[in-house]
């Protein structure tokens, strides 16, 4: 391949629970005194869930009537694609919007809980439900309240505010959308289908439906039964595997944009960094599948990976099985690893381009953010590379590579 | 890879070797194509819950498939398999349970449902009344209802699609609305063209047809309420045309680089020769009202096929029978057709299967595929009052014999989507 058609990132936005955008995020994360997880024990206890910052919604979505016709996951999502826009030189630039393809990697939106909560005791006390369901929603739900939930609708307002009209793609299926949307752009990308992308997602993890299909399945992290100690309403990744494992779902908005490098060149954008390679696979998740389907993104990019100024931003939910599973991986890799999750939470559909944006951050710098945790070791030298991990807490296996630009 | 085998642009020409399709009209190709050339609507009553209440009583439900726990993925992924099972015989490519290429999915957002949420709050209710929706979330800790994170996870239909047909890679699931499909089959034809694969499994799935959905859109004013005769309310092109009627279906397509279909010897079915997009920043619902970016959709997709518009025999139109989409759609493709576009035959399968959603963008390549192949163009029913401001040939009522090379297959699509592909014939 022709450096022409390397994919650079030349814009981040990056929201959550530890403020907007790149710099906030590296203090937070490299602070002297060490990192202080944020993180909410009370709303939703006992489960912890890192909470979006308060966002300056106007900044972004400087209509009040955009604002109110989108639920938090698009406002968040919208307000994450702008910032990237802004940093890349491309808002308001309508010559450039008119050929940005977008790719979003999407959930659905809230439901309205007060209205459900008042459809269940009516269902539950009528005589004949069918019709009181029948009749509760045709009273209580609201119009608009459809469209602020239905998966595209993220790209439909990012189309709407931010006027991304090339294209307007959205993958679905938690972490495997992320990272499908970004090795879908990088190939287009590297096959010439493209020049300009605009990929990411949003996740809130603020609401009880987000908090309720994985509390199904019992991959929650939640405080040890027992303890009452604030200490131990939370704990960071690596550490949270002796009392169980778990995951603390997070707030996060991410958008990337990516582009040729002869694109950036030609309209002089700066390049954060570059994707030198990333690829996925799915499994059926039994023992060692996913490990071996890592070995052998790994062993493909290995000839490019400069070991010596290399770390790892790890995707891990902090699920047990897949956690320890990479954990073993990792060890035998022998880098050091920082995970994404104790800062940001998991963030579903967003966590992948997260990770790419705190890799692609810290490459800029030339230097591995401080330990999260006990757990993991520092890195004094010098740093060229980032391999990004991602072990889906269900599926969505992906690795990639995030070099200097 | 030798000449012939490129598009003109120098790219792998993408071929159909395998199609399936399920409407509520029946299963397969066969019993589907009949009874559209015979204008049959698979438009009723809905008898899959109480419709007390409700303004729009009708819709194109499959109610020939059954699923254990009936909800909406569970019976999205039923037909979608379905339709799969008929393509891929129809291709005889790869083995059984081992395709030779990843899955493209276009399919509805997943969440749980109301059986779901009254089944935890009949649990709570021994806790607590009135019932919370944080009481619903304590409710499932015990694990008695863990399937539910497999079956309302949004990627569980694509997971179990392509364990099940043995694609390669991890399956992608779109969602770009009404324009789903044709998105999925763009997805494909991209990976095809840039040598990533040889061959794509395609599928368009959508069985979502429950209380709360139906209610969705007829709050946005979309749905028609002319519900009797069932068969009548879709009305494409007409002036008495009142909304879309929701529908459910599957439409599964096999593509292939021609180069990998030529070495089996496989029968070409038809060629997708070029894939438009564009999105809309003017309103979530409504379509910007100069048109433009339908119509710059429209003449992308022929850009990618390397045709002008005089090429094009036939428009298989998104056709929703909604005032505005109808409106849209005409006054696009008079700015893509000029004088043409009054002549150019644009038919809509909607006023017979209804509006398929997800699956409407394969489903509706499929029959402008086998309009193409058999040389028969089905009609628009329902049409017995034109509609003046549209004066367009929409093959009224009745199917019509037509040799046509190239035609286009539009999807426009809530939230600014609109996708275009223009499909070819088999040389």
């Amino acid at each position: 391949m022709t450096p022409d058609r390397d994919a650079l990132i030349t814009g981040i936005g990056l929201v959550s629970c530890l403020g907007e955008g790149l710099d906030a995020h590296w203090e937070a994360l490299d602070a002297a005194g060490g990192f202080v997880p944020v993180v909410d024990t009370a709303r939703f206890a006992p489960w912890p869930v890192h909470p979006m910052m308060k966002l300056e919604l106007d900044r972004q979505i400087p209509k009040r009537g955009d604002q109110r016709q989108m639920e938090a996951w698009q406002r968040i999502g919208v307000h994450a694609a702008g910032l990237a826009l802004d940093a890349a030189r491309v808002k308001g630039n309508a010559a450039l919007l008119e050929r940005t393809d977008m790719i979003v990697a999407a959930g659905g939106g809230e439901r309205d809980y007060a209205a459900d909560e008042a459809i269940i005791a009516a269902v539950r006390q009528a005589a004949d439900p069918g019709a009181t369901l029948n009749e509760r929603l045709l009273a209580d739900l609201r119009p608009t309240l459809f469209l602020a939930q239905l998966s595209n609708l993220l790209a439909g307002n990012i189309s709407l505010v931010h006027g991304v009209v090339g294209s307007s793609r959205t993958f679905m299926g938690e972490e495997a959308a992320g990272t499908e949307a970004v090795r879908t752009a990088c190939a287009r990308i590297a096959a010439g289908q493209g020049e300009l992308f605009l990929v990411g997602g949003s996740y809130n993890a603020e609401r009880p439906d987000s908090l309720l299909i994985n509390e199904a399945a019992g991959v929650l992290w939640k405080r040890p039964s027992g303890s009452s100690a604030d200490g131990q309403a939370f704990a960071p990744v690596w550490q949270r595997q002796a009392v169980g494992g778990g995951m603390v779902i997070g707030s996060v908005g991410c958008f990337l944009v990516i582009e040729s490098r002869a694109h950036a060149t030609a309209r002089d954008a700066t390049p954060i960094a570059r994707i030198a390679a990333v690829a996925t696979d799915r499994c059926r998740r039994r023992p060692g599948e996913a490990a071996a389907i890592a070995d052998g993104q790994l062993a493909a990019l290995r000839p490019a990976l400069r070991e010596h100024e290399a770390a790892v931003v790890s995707g891990a939910s902090g699920v047990s099985a897949p956690t320890s599973e990479e954990a073993a991986f990792l060890q035998r890799l022998g880098l050091p690893v920082r995970a994404a999750a104790t800062a940001l939470g998991h963030s579903v559909e967003a966590a992948f381009p997260a990770s790419l944006a705190l890799a692609a951050m810290a490459v800029e710098k030339g230097r591995l953010f401080a330990p999260l945790e006990a757990a993991e070791a520092p890195m004094p030298g010098e740093l060229h590379q980032v391999l990004v991990t991602s072990w889906g807490l269900w599926r969505g296996e992906a690795m990639a590579l995030v070099a200097r630009a | 890879m030798v000449e012939a085998n490129l598009d003109f642009r120098g790219r792998p020409a993408v071929v159909v070797t395998g199609m399936g399709v399920l409407t509520s009209l029946g299963q397969g190709q066969a019993e589907n194509w009949r009874k559209l050339l015979e204008g049959v609507s698979g438009i009723h009553r809905i008898n899959r819950f109480p419709l007390s209440g409700l303004r729009t009583t009708i819709a194109g439900t499959v109610d020939f498939v059954s699923v254990e726990e009936p909800s909406a993925p569970a019976l999205t992924e039923a037909v979608g398999a379905l339709v799969a099972e008929e393509a891929l015989a129809e291709a005889g490519i790869g083995a059984p349970g081992d395709f030779p290429g990843p899955l493209l999915l276009a399919m509805p957002p997943v969440e749980m449902e109301w059986p779901q949420r009254l089944a935890a709050a009949a649990v709570a209710a021994g806790r607590n009344e009135p019932v919370t929706w944080m009481d619903l979330v304590h409710t499932v800790s015990d694990g008695r209802f863990a399937r539910w994170h497999e079956r309302f996870v949004f990627g569980s239909v694509a997971e179990h699609l392509a364990e099940r047909f043995g694609t390669k890679g991890s399956p992608i699931a779109t969602s770009t609305a009404c324009a789903s499909g044709a998105t999925a089959i763009q997805l494909g034809v991209e990976a095809i063209r840039r040598g990533e694969a040889e061959a794509a499994l395609v599928i368009g799935t959508d069985a979502s047809v429950n209380p709360e959905s139906l209610i969705r859109f007829s709050l946005l004013s979309a749905l028609s309420t002319r519900n009797d005769p069932p068969s009548a309310a879709a009305r494409p092109f007409s002036r008495d045309r009142d909304g879309f009627v929701m529908a459910e279906g599957a439409g599964a397509l096999v593509l292939e680089s021609l180069a990998h279909a030529r070495a089996r010897g496989a029968t070409i079915l038809g060629v997708v020769e070029g894939c438009g997009e564009m999105a809309d920043s003017f309103h979530r619902t409504r379509s910007s009202p100069d048109g433009k970016p339908i119509i710059a959709c429209m003449r992308h997709a022929l850009e990618d096929a390397g045709l002008a518009p005089d090429a094009i025999g036939y428009v298989n139109a998104h056709g929703t029978g909604t005032p505005e989409n109808d409106k849209m759609e005409w006054l696009a493709l008079s700015a893509v057709f000029g004088e043409r576009a009054g002549s150019l035959p644009t038919s809509s399968n909607k006023s017979m299967i209804g509006h398929t959603l997800s699956a409407a963008g394969v489903v509706e390549a499929i029959f402008t595929l086998l309009s193409l192949r058999q040389g028969v163009l089905p009609p628009t029913i329902n049409y017995d009052t034109p509609d003046p401001a549209l004066p367009l040939d929409c093959v009224p009522n009745v199917a019509r014999e037509v040799r046509v090379a190239h035609a286009i297959s539009n999807s426009f699509g809530f939230g600014g989507q609109n996708a275009c592909l223009v499909l070819g014939a088999a040389q």
